[in-house]
C-alpha cells in the first residue's frame, strides 16, 4: 500500500514537472523569437536568425526547459503506463488557459471553459486508476 | 484530399509508433533507482544507448514534418484538434495492444472526457 502511494506521488510530481517544462519551454521560445523579430526567408535572413537565436538567452532558457520536458517524459515512461501519463498530462491545456486568463488577461470563450472542465474531470478519472498495469521488464538499476 | 488523408494516416502511424516504441525502450531501460541528479543522468545515458530509442526518435521527427505538411495543406482548425486527439485515441489503443497496458472502464471514461475537452479547447 505504501509502495502504491509512493508510485502515485512520484508519478504525479513528474507529470507536473513535464507539463510545466513543456509550457514554460514553449513560452520562452515564443518570447525569444519575438525579441528576434520576423525571420526573413532567404539564406542570409536564415543565417542571421540562426546567429541571433544561439545568442539569445531566452531561447537557451526555452531549450533548457524542453530538455527538462524530454527527460521527465522519458523517466515517466520507464515506470508508468503510456495510457496513464498522456491523458493525465492533458491538464496542461487547463493550466495554459488559466495562465492566459491570469497573466495575459485573455478572454476565454464559454466553449473553451467547458473543454477545460471536461479535461479536468477526465484527468481526475484517469488519475484514480493504477499508474502502472504492466510487469516491470528491467530490474531497477542502481 | 487524398494526399492529406495519406499524410494524416502516416502522421498517426509515425507519431503513435514513435511514442509507443520509445515507451517500450524506457521500460527496457528501467526506472532510475532514485530521483537524484546522478541517477537521473545515469538513466538518460542508458536510455541513449538503447537501440529502440533510436528507432522511435526518427519516427517522431517524421511525424513532426508530416504535421508541418498538413498545416500547409489544410485549415489549422481541422489539423490541431485532429492531431491533439492522436495520443489519446490511437495512443491508448496502441498501448493496450502493443504494450499490454490494462485500460479499465474508468480510464476509458477519463480518456473520452479528455478527448472531448481537448477538441473544445483546441477549437475554442
Amino acid at each position: 500500500m505504501k509502495r502504491e502511494l509512493r508510485l502515485r506521488i512520484k508519478t504525479f510530481v513528474m507529470i507536473l514537472a513535464m507539463v510545466v517544462c513543456a509550457n514554460a519551454g514553449d513560452l520562452m521560445l515564443k518570447r525569444g523569437m519575438m525579441q528576434i523579430g520576423a525571420v526573413q526567408l532567404s539564406l542570409a535572413g536564415l543565417a542571421h536568425a540562426f546567429v541571433l537565436t544561439v545568442t539569445t538567452g531566452t531561447i537557451w532558457l526555452g531549450i533548457l526547459f524542453l530538455i527538462g520536458f524530454t527527460a521527465s517524459y522519458m523517466m515517466l515512461m520507464s515506470w508508468a503506463d503510456y495510457s496513464y501519463v498522456m491523458p493525465a498530462g492533458a491538464f496542461g491545456y487547463a493550466l495554459l488557459t488559466l495562465l492566459a486568463v491570469v497573466f495575459l488577461h485573455e478572454s476565454v470563450s464559454p466553449r473553451r471553459w467547458i473543454g477545460v472542465a471536461l479535461i479536468c474531470a477526465g484527468v481526475l478519472l484517469v488519475g484514480l486508476t493504477k499508474p502502472r498495469t504492466t510487469e516491470v521488464m528491467a530490474r531497477v538499476a542502481a | 484530399m487524398i494526399r492529406s488523408l495519406l499524410a494524416f494516416t502516416l502522421f498517426i502511424l509515425c507519431s503513435t509508433g514513435g511514442e509507443i516504441i520509445i515507451t517500450y525502450a524506457m521500460k527496457i531501460v528501467g526506472e532510475p533507482a532514485r530521483l537524484r541528479p546522478r541517477e537521473i543522468l545515469a538513466f538518460l545515458g542508458r536510455a541513449l544507448r538503447n537501440g529502440w530509442f533510436w528507432v522511435g526518435l526518427p519516427l517522431l521527427a517524421a511525424s513532426f514534418y508530416l504535421l508541418l505538411l498538413l498545416f500547409s495543406w489544410e485549415p489549422i482548425s481541422l489539423v490541431i484538434p485532429a492531431s491533439a486527439l492522436n495520443p489519446y485515441v490511437f495512443g491508448t489503443l496502441a498501448a493496450k495492444y502493443f504494450l499490454g497496458e490494462q485500460i479499465s472502464p474508468g480510464r476509458w471514461a477519463g480518456v473520452a472526457l479528455v478527448c472531448v475537452g481537448v477538441v473544445l479547447v483546441a477549437t475554442g
